[in-house]
């Protein structure tokens, strides 16, 4: 009954996205302010009866409800509850039921906290981002349904794929669907804009926001999936290269050049045209990242469902809204006007040059990600396009970014100077030296250029901070007007530093990891050690275990440095019940050294077992980078909220109650 | 038959990054590539031989490098290029002989011929073409700032409220 019922409120969702595409929209064309205001309440039920939908399909999940042809296939009665719920959007239907109630829930929040929009703006906002909203549910309805019922249901379920019973998966994709989904309010506010021929910095002020707060979800999603793929898949890889990864990155690419183009339109109201056409762009990669994701046209090492029917239906929708949205601004780019005049040496003529650099990456990303397909469809030759191509072309690209990153911030508006800003990165730069010295030191192996790029990580870091100690006036001022300062700063302005600093962070981890990992491979018998990374790992023998839903093997390590014991890691080799599938849990030690990374393999007979045991220096600096850049997006939503969202009495009471 | 074809359907159709090692892990079990008897005894050559394995696609693997992968037919790749290095052969005369048997799709990094030419030549047209857009559109610029941006009074009035708020 519950099922019917979610059934119903998911149809009942698609009318009102229905009545919400087309209602307001002709408010807004002649000025009829009741039909405009119908978009707030149509916009929040649209999320409510969704709510209704999603909680109904959870229920059936929790109480295993084999009854529902969803829950037969991706569910079974003894996994764990926490995965009884992930699994909601372990599949198909699920995952496409969320991605239309972060849609909507995107929707409801322009309907409630956009109070300062232009009324006609507004209306048509909402009515775009209801024919997005429009098309998926259509999608659902026809295609993927995840209320159908079996007629005979199964004892119990064919369970949730092993790999993905894990916590960090449970949640990533929500984390990243907020992200993909949520650079569909900057799409929507492109196209309203483009309807009312309008553009100008509040455009871009009021867009931001919600930009911003896409990019914060997609960096910690596109995070998670990676900290996962290193734990979990057994050989300490963090990021592969596959296409369905390039369909994550692809969009939040293109999203960071237009939170920092979209800064440029609102500081300076340059680059209109270009922020409105990167806003049309990112959302579009994220539809065709659906597409590559769901239609199966790409091999990945991810390979998915091949469904055409899908697959074209998705299609559809992506050449709806990409061409629709293409041509629209093809028709109405060219009445926009270009303001605010620039010198390219100045903080626009460097934000410029991110866009450059970004939009080329993005580019090249998606050019090496289809040129497999294209090439194949049009002459028939099969070629791979893997790690190597994609290193040897997005890293030349990032270098410049990187090196360019600390001058930013540094250059005034219009007119910079560079050698004033280079000057003030002295120290930066001194500290970027010691760093090689110190890491050739280190190390005689690796990669000569290794120790660079380690020290462009820590220049971008000190570039960061060198910004904010010349805006506090640090050492150049007396201790409380650097206080005072410091406390004034406006929160954007840390929200940027964190954001530059854990890029800087990120790719000290990357290199250091990529250029320094250590790794061992070997047969050990019970007894026997073996050196990595300055601990010795000594193996105890295993023996078998059983979790609430596998059997396993579990292999006992004794690390040591030098005399002091440091851990006993325990990794195993598991068999799931439900489906029958076996997966590897690796014992991880970590420390700010880097992590010692300790997986078995196969049984070798007599109690020995295949052995892989690596050190991987810095590799947490990664994720812990991202989820700084996450944390500066936070805080500098936060600020933006309490001046521009917010009622004009906020700002006076605010700095209270922020002390 | 319908229902069946449609649960398979579902079982397989699953979303981003959570679908994606789903099947792989129904096609080869836990990742775990190189085996302890593989490896060579000179280090030189082991280095050597994995740096070439990570360029090489696994065939029957969907995007993975033999280097990654546990599938038997990628153990057998990686043997024989061991057994290459072996016989003396450079790293070259490896790959070579290695897509003369397989052909161009086993290697990652495509080669650079006419029909990779778009693909290894568009970062740098891109980037190109970008420069050069950047520089004609300064260039033609129309020196008129911001007045005429269609505002009204009234919202001119509330912008440069909001503007003013902020400095």
């Amino acid at each position: 009954m519950i099922i019917e019922f979610g059934h119903f409120a998911l149809i009942l969702a698609l009318l009102v996205a229905a009545f919400q595409t087309v209602v307001p929209a002709i408010g807004a064309r002649t000025n009829d302010a009741r039909l405009m205001q119908v978009a707030e309440p149509a916009a929040v039920s649209q999320l409510f009866l969704l709510l209704i939908a999603f909680v109904a399909l959870m229920h059936a999940y929790i109480t295993s409800d084999f009854s529902v042809a969803n829950v037969a296939t991706n569910s079974h009665s003894t996994k764990p509850l926490i995965y009884k719920i992930s699994g909601v959007w372990g599949n198909h239907e699920g995952s496409m039921l969320l991605w239309v109630m972060i849609l909507a829930l995107f929707g409801a929040a322009v309907a409630l906290f956009g109070n300062n929009l232009p009324p006609t703006l507004k209306a048509n906002v909402l009515a775009v981002q209801a024919s997005i909203a429009l098309a998926f549910l259509l999608f659902i309805v026809l295609t993927s349904d995840p209320f159908a019922r079996l007629e005979i249901p199964p004892a119990d379920g064919q369970g949730l794929n092993p790999i993905l019973q894990d916590p960090a998966l449970a949640f990533h994709p929500p984390f990243l669907y907020t992200g993909y989904v949520g650079f569909s309010i900057a799409f929507s506010f492109a196209i309203a804009a483009l309807i009312e021929g309008r553009i100008d910095a509040a455009w871009a002020r009021w867009v931001r926001p919600w930009t911003l707060a896409a990019w914060m979800f997609l960096t910690i999603g596109i995070a998670m999936g990676s900290w996962w793929a290193y734990y979990e898949l057994g050989w300490g890889g963090w990021w592969f290269w596959d296409p369905v990864e390039n369909a994550s990155f692809m969009p939040w690419l293109a999203g960071t050049a237009l939170l920092h183009s979209a800064l440029v339109m609102e500081k300076r109201e340059a680059l209109k045209v270009w922020t409105i056409l990167l806003a049309i762009l990112t959302f579009s990669l994220s539809l065709m990242g659906a597409f590559i994701v769901r239609s199966g046209v790409l091999t990945s090492v991810h390979s998915f469902a091949v469904d055409p029917e899908r697959g074209v239906f998705i299609l559809g929708i992506l050449v709806f809204f990409t061409g629709g949205g293409l041509a629209l601004f093809a028709l109405r780019a060219k009445d926009m006007r270009i303001g605010g005049l620039f010198a390219p040496m100045s903080r626009e003529g460097s934000l410029v040059l991110n866009n450059l650099l970004l939009v080329t990456s993005t580019a090249t990303v998606l050019i090496g990600t289809l040129y497999p397909l294209v090439l194949e469809a049009a002459t028939g030759d099969k070629i791979s396009v893997g790690p190597p191509f994609f290193n040897m072309t997005f890293g030349p690209l990032m270098l410049p970014l990187l090196l360019a990153m600390p001058f930013g911030p540094l250059m005034a508006w219009k007119r910079g100077d560079a050698y004033a800003a280079a000057q003030r990165l002295m120290f930066a730069v001194i500290a970027a030296l010691v760093v090689v010295v110190a890491v050739y030191a280190t190390f005689a192996r690796g990669p000569w250029l290794a120790p660079f790029g380690i020290a462009l990580g820590v220049f971008v870091m000190m570039g960061a901070l060198t910004e904010w100690a010349t805006r506090i006036k640090l050492g150049a001022a007396p201790t409380a007007e650097v206080v005072r300062r410091a406390r004034n700063l406006p929160r954007s302005n840390y929200g940027t530093l964190l954001a530059h600093f854990g890029v800087g962070l990120m790719v000290v981890g990357i290199v250091a990891t990529s250029a320094y990992q250590e790794e061992r491979i070997l047969v050990m018998k019970p007894g026997d050690g073996v050196e990595v990374g300055g601990y010795t790992v000594a193996f105890k023998g295993a023996s078998p275990g059983r979790g609430p839903n596998y059997r396993e093997e579990i292999a006992k390590f004794d690390v040591t440095r030098g005399d002091a014991a440091i851990a006993l890691l325990e990794p195993s080799k598991r068999v799931y019940d439900a489906p029958p599938q076996p997966t590897t849990e690796s014992g991880i030690h970590a420390s700010w050294r880097g992590d010692l990374y300790v997986v078995i393999g196969d049984d070798q007979g007599g109690g020995a077992y295949a052995v892989r045991a690596y050190f991987n220096p810095l590799v947490r600096f990664i994720w812990l980078g991202a989820l700084i850049m996450f944390i500066g997006g936070g805080v500098s939503l936060s600020d933006r909220r309490l001046r521009v969202g917010a009622p004009v009495k906020a700002p006076r009471s605010a700095p209270i109650a922020a002390e | 038959m319908k229902t069946l074809r449609r649960q398979l359907l579902c079982l397989s159709a699953m979303t981003v990054l959570m679908a994606s090692l789903a099947q792989f892990a129904a096609i080869s079990s836990p990742a775990y590539a190189v085996q302890p008897d593989e490896v060579m005894a000179d280090t030189t050559k082991e280095a050597r031989a994995r740096a070439l394995s990570l360029q090489l696609r696994c065939l029957v693997c969907q995007n993975q490098s033999i280097d990654d992968s546990d599938a038997p037919l990628a153990r057998d790749l990686r043997v024989l290029v061991r057994e290459r290095i072996t016989a003396g052969d450079s790293d070259s005369d490896v790959m070579d002989y290695v897509v003369a048997r397989y052909g161009d799709f086993v290697l990652l990094k495509p080669p650079f011929k006419l029909s990779t030419l778009v693909l290894w030549l568009s970062p740098i047209l891109l980037l190109a073409a970008g420069i050069a857009m950047m520089r004609s559109s300064t260039r033609t610029r129309p020196l008129r700032d911001t007045d005429g941006s269609g505002l009204t009074a009234v919202e001119q009035k509330k912008l440069d409220e909001i503007l003013k708020r902020e400095t």
